[in-house]
């Protein structure tokens, strides 16, 4: 009985503390938005590099933080979080194959100069809700933002099949990502989200990015670097192929020929008993 | 068992490498070519980026082909003669085809060529001995047929006359050193050691006899796909030596049962296996060229 009375004076005490952080709420909504960034992100990642062992298949990275706030929490929609993760860039060419002669060879190119090898973005609530489209160009944060710069000359009619055909045969490959709803956010304070690096990953400095938004504006952005990067015997052997290709040859074709050569002084061996 | 390969930067499993090396060994050691017109594709199909694929294709090649070399030798069934000819135009040929081979990538058309080199030399050469080894099945099946040594055609008017005793040939030292001069470019072309062509030409062109043929030709394909790594390794980076040794590993053993399996079989019956399986890759690479692709669109690295 005395527990239950206590139960309902907390409740009473929590709904008069809501009700009155809501009421200078009011006038401050009035303001735009940039003038005050309110909203700060404070985020940390599980780990902030990653090491390609040969054993390599992957990698999970948790990204969490909290939102640091002078004020209260403002009314209105409540906050989205996106958190993207990319991998450096690079030149790709995609073709588009023709049926010329009877035969299907390819007859177009598209050259983009600069496309990340990797990009997942995470979201908070479905992209197209939290996200006004304006902002979404500003920092290129959706998918169809990820690449820049068209290399040299368009030849094409209309580039968009070709970057289109980009983003898909990526997302197949599971290399471009788009996770909505795969942060999560706790009273508008916590959040975390899980990314899985895949395992197919190259070398290189990737970037985090994690972006708070109200009302599809972005309000404040944290950047983290993540360092990708070869060990032992992956880092041994490619820094061997590049900084001494003609000894790594060698190396290669002795592998081969001892090989080649103990499989069948072994199985001569065995036949003769 | 997922392992990461540094050079390609793709992550595959241990165990399928392991078996696509000894099924490619397999063939090696039966038919005296070197696998890598089936091991080239076979690594695309698993997503190795195709440069990566062809100058480690060729690095497993030199392993598998030392293993059915050294198995050929203590059979005494290699020509060293008639391999050292054929290896000396093969240098010179590969060494012209990487030529036409940056030629060709300059006018952008690289891919094309090589898919129709693949589709019109691999049909006509299948073709070729499919119907040549059926009759010769069906001629030595008859009682009493007393096959001629071999047949005397142009080949054997040339200057130049040299003995090739372990092949018992007599002809000169031209058309052997054609022949390995045309594999050569083709093979460079094509990213091959090149021995599904050579076979098929030291039989017909040469007139050389069939157990002879597979330890020669190994012993050249030896040679020229060493070269092969070596250069690729060299200019391009392109050799990943975890992948090969994955492959090496299935591909030695594979190779040794080959050719314990191919001193078994008869030489018509190796024969038509041979062909059979030179039409299938052809009818396969033919398709990827007549039908309608799944995607028409690809995306190629770099932006050259």
């Amino acid at each position: 009985m005395r527990a239950q009375l206590a139960g309902l004076l907390l409740l009473a005490l929590t709904c008069t503390a809501s009700a009155q952080s809501t009421v200078p709420q009011g006038d401050v909504d009035a303001l735009p938005v940039e003038a005050a960034p309110a909203e700060t992100v404070v985020a940390g990642l599980s780990s902030d590099s990653v090491a390609i062992t040969a054993s390599f298949d992957g990698s999970d990275i948790l990204i969490y933080g909290a939102i640091k706030r002078e004020t209260p929490i403002p009314d209105g929609p409540p906050l989205q979080v996106i958190v993207t993760v990319e991998a450096p860039s690079s030149g790709v060419t995609v073709w588009r194959k023709e049926r010329k002669a009877g035969i299907w060879i390819n007859s177009e190119a598209v050259r983009i100069g600069a496309a990340p090898g990797f990009y997942a973005v995470a979201t908070s609530a479905a992209l197209g809700d939290i996200l006004l489209p304006e902002w979404d160009s500003r920092y290129r944060i959706s998918l169809s933002h990820a690449m820049r710069a068209f290399a040299g000359q368009i030849a094409v009619e209309s580039a968009v099949p070709f970057t289109e055909a980009l983003i898909r045969i990526r997302e197949n490959e599971g290399l471009y990502r788009l996770d909505e709803g795969s942060v999560s956010l706790i009273d508008q304070t916590l959040f975390r989200a899980d990314v899985s690096l895949p395992a197919n990953l190259v070398e290189g400095a990737y970037k985090t990015r994690i972006f708070l938004l109200r009302q599809g504006q972005v309000i404040d952005v944290f950047v983290a670097p993540i360092n990708v990067r070869k060990v032992g015997l992956e880092r041994w052997l490619y820094r061997l192929a590049f900084d001494q290709p003609f000894l790594y040859g060698l190396m290669s074709l002795g592998v081969a020929v001892f090989a080649g050569w103990g499989a069948s002084a072994a199985f001569r061996k065995l036949r003769r008993p | 068992m997922q392992i990461y390969l540094p050079i390609a930067e793709v992550s595959v499993n241990a165990f399928t490498l392991v078996g696509l090396g000894g099924l490619v060994g397999l063939m090696s050691g039966l038919f005296g070519v070197g696998g890598g017109f089936l091991i080239t594709p076979l690594l695309f199909f698993i997503g190795i980026p195709p440069a990566i694929a062809v100058a480690t294709g060729a690095n497993q090649v030199v392993a598998s082909s030392v293993s059915g070399v050294l198995a050929h030798v203590k059979r005494k069934s290699v020509d060293f003669r008639m391999g050292g000819v054929l290896l000396a135009g093969g240098l010179v040929g590969s060494w012209l085809g990487v030529w036409v081979f940056t030629l060709l990538q300059a006018v952008g058309q690289v891919d094309l060529v090589v898919q129709l080199c693949y589709v019109v030399f691999l049909g006509l050469i299948g073709a070729m001995m499919l119907q040549e080894s059926i009759r010769a099945l069906r001629r030595s099946s008859m009682p009493g047929y007393r096959k001629r040594l071999h047949q005397h055609n142009w080949v054997h008017r040339w200057p130049l006359k040299v003995k090739f005793r372990a092949s018992g040939l007599y002809i000169s030292a031209f058309p052997p050193l054609m022949v390995g001069l045309a594999v050569g470019v083709l093979a460079a072309i094509m990213g091959v050691g090149g021995g599904f062509i050579m076979v098929p030409a030291m039989i017909y062109l040469l007139g050389m006899p069939t157990k002879v043929v597979v330890g020669t030709s190994l012993f050249q394909i030896t040679f020229v796909t060493a070269f092969t790594t070596l250069m690729h390794a060299v200019s391009y980076n392109t050799v990943d030596i975890m992948l090969a040794v994955l492959l090496i590993i299935g591909g030695v053993v594979g190779a040794q049962f080959g050719t314990t399996l191919g001193a078994r079989l008869r030489a018509e019956q190796l024969r038509i296996l041979l062909a059979l399986l030179v039409l299938a890759v052809c009818g396969k690479l033919a398709l990827d060229l007549f039908l309608t692709p799944d995607d028409l669109y690809a995306i190629q690295p770099g932006i050259g």
